[in-house]
């Protein structure tokens, strides 16, 4: 269960607003990517998560480049849930891989305001909106459920190959 | 009844698929480049796993070449010593290779009914050649490469057709511009666009290379165009394996969609949206920089389109012009044609072939509330250097118009 202050943004949020190209030359550094996560969408968004956890969003959300500092940028920011009308693939599938939790839900950005105090539950898909009522996320798919339970698609995996090579399991 | 795309998943993933399924397909192509191969790495020494294929890996150093400052460098670095660790398929220094997504289909590491994954959002451009050719991510790079294989939804497949003939000065750029425009930027989310008709078929290979490559702006998950005569004429002399094409399915299509192109003319995105397109006699609003270059308007075609409009005359006082090829090959034979020559004549600066300003790192960055036209693929906020920057899609002919007057131009007002 994830509970927490929304932050709201539009459509289209694309992956060079979350992480501008500009700083992709030092690779997948936490501390860069923290400090300009949003920065040329919001500049006071380092402030914002402060406080707030969660990001709402309008339809398209990570549309853009594959690259997977965007989610990362967001997790390492301290988001720890978006929910969108809908998100790109890449971005989908890099956030799962990478940890951060994603959920499809339709209606959220017209229900959902800024600031308004949200409570997630990605097993269900359930999402209620505190003094709103509640709205019905696409689930995610088991296995990737089980990845995102992992903490991400590497420790995922190394408990997969690890497990491999013991010998008891063989 | 089955889509392309269908029957190529199928035959990866071992298995009879439809739409909706996930499936586990087996990895023909692998491609990373400079900016993404250190994360690979890193991810795969974090999991513990090896490169389970690594004659099947190409490494491209393209978007920060030559290196432009250490941190650059040391990715540079990085994906040299990835290459060197595992001896990978294809390496391509700086100024051996050029874009990756020009490199792959030229130098023949595609071929019809591979299953391509990239670590580049724009993997789909080989898809030109009837290739399932998808973006991803580092990590999920590293799990294809240690385990061969990778999950995929089978995707439902849009069909766009082109009807009629390309009137002159309008390019593939300007259909694909009022495709994004009319489905809009999430139009085909999780889906293909395969693109058929006469006015694609009548497109040679790097021109329809725009159109798959262009689908992500759309959303797509890929682009597809199913091999005719232009495909197996451009393989002859490149590919080393044999080609596994397949067809659609009269019927198998979740949506047809048809443009004629024969009413076409010359369009524009307009900042920050490539999906914000109108007819560029209609914008009024004078241009910083031009770019003729990047995956989709660095090829030889584009720099000949270029030439056509450019040659003999001078480029506006106003503006810089960058050209950068996007190939070495694209480079030499460009020289070899007296192309290059005819650019610089007219003012233009040439760059080695790389991405060079497309993604706003290198090789000339906007200022500050500057106005760039350029004939790469994205304009969001930032994408081509400051956040008030602002950019213009368009074709090279549009680029090229721009660059001699100024100003966002129509091609056809400059060519009598
Ligand atoms: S030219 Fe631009 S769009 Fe193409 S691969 Fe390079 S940065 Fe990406």
């Amino acid at each position: 269960m994830i509970r927490g202050r929304v932050i709201k943004y539009g459509d289209d949020v694309d992956t060079d607003v979350i992480i501008p190209a500009r700083y992709l030359k030092h690779g997948a550094d936490p501390q860069v990517l923290r400090e300009h996560a949003m920065e040329d969408l919001d500049p006071e968004f380092g402030e914002k998560v402060k406080e707030r956890k969660i990001i709402v969003a309008g339809r398209n959300f990570g549309y853009g480049s594959s690259r997977e500092q965007a989610p990362l940028a967001l997790k390492y920011a301290g988001i720890e849930v978006v929910l969108a009308e809908s998100f790109a693939r890449i971005f989908f599938r890099n956030a799962i891989n990478v940890g951060l939790p994603v959920m499809e839900v339709p209606g959220v950005s017209k229900v959902v305001e800024d600031d308004d105090e949200v409570e997630v539950n990605l097993l269900s898909g359930v999402v209620r909106v505190i003094g709103k009522g509640e709205l019905k996320g696409t689930r995610i798919p088991d296995f990737l459920m089980e990845i995102l339970e992992a903490g991400g698609l590497v420790p995922y995996l190394r408990r997969r190959f690890h497990a491999e090579d013991s010998p008891d399991t063989r | 009844m089955r889509t392309a795309v269908e029957k190529i998943l199928a035959r990866a993933s071992g298995r009879d698929v439809s739409v909706g399924d996930i499936v586990e397909a087996e990895i023909d192509v692998y491609m990373t480049h400079d900016p993404m191969g250190a994360l690979v790495e890193d991810a795969l020494n974090e999991i513990g796993a090896e490169v389970k294929y690594p004659e099947r890996v190409v490494a491209i150093q393209d978007h920060f070449v030559p290196a432009k400052d250490i941190e650059s460098a040391v990715l540079s670095m990085r994906l040299r010593e990835f290459h060197r660790r595992f001896n990978f398929g294809a390496y391509y220094e700086v100024g051996r290779g050029g874009i990756c997504h020009v490199v792959m289909p030229e130098e023949g590491h595609v071929v019809p009914g591979d299953v391509v994954v990239g670590t580049d959002s724009h993997t789909p451009t080989s898809g030109a050649l009837g290739a399932f050719a998808v973006g991803i991510g580092a990590t999920e790079m590293a799990a294809a490469m240690a385990l061969g294989k990778l999950w995929f939804k089978v995707p439902p497949t849009i069909l766009i057709r082109g009807e009629g003939s390309f009137p002159p000065l309008v390019h593939a750029k300007d259909l694909i511009l009022k495709v994004i425009a009319n489905i809009g930027t999430d139009g085909a989310i999780y889906k293909v666009l395969e693109f058929d008709g006469p006015a694609v078929r009548e497109l040679g290979m790097d021109e329809r290379f725009v159109l798959t490559n262009m689908s992500v702006e759309a959303g797509a998950k890929t682009g597809f165009i199913s091999p005719d005569e232009v495909t197996f004429r451009y393989l002859e002399g490149r590919a080393s394996k044999p080609p596994r094409p397949e067809y659609s399915d009269k019927g198998s299509f979740e949506d047809e969609l048809t443009f004629d192109v024969s009413s076409l003319e010359p369009l524009v995105a307009a900042p920050h949206s490539p999906a914000n397109v109108r007819a560029a006699r209609e914008v009024d609003e004078e241009v910083d920089q031009a770019f003729i270059g990047s995956c989709t308007g660095g090829r030889l075609s584009d720099l000949e389109a270029a030439v056509r409009i450019l040659r003999g005359k001078r480029v506006s006082e106003r503006v810089r012009l960058i050209v950068i090829p996007g190939s070495r090959r694209v480079y030499r034979e460009a020289l070899r044609m007296g192309l290059i020559d005819a650019l610089v004549e007219s003012g233009a600066a040439i760059g080695p072939p790389s991405c060079g300003p497309c993604l706003g790192a290198h090789l000339g960055v906007l200022g500050p509330n500057e106005v760039g036209i350029s004939s790469s693929n994205r304009n969001f906020r930032g994408r081509m250097g400051h956040p008030d920057s602002r950019v213009y899609l368009a074709s090279p002919s549009t680029v090229a118009a721009s660059a001699l007057t100024g100003r966002v131009t129509d091609p056809r007002e400059v060519v009598s």
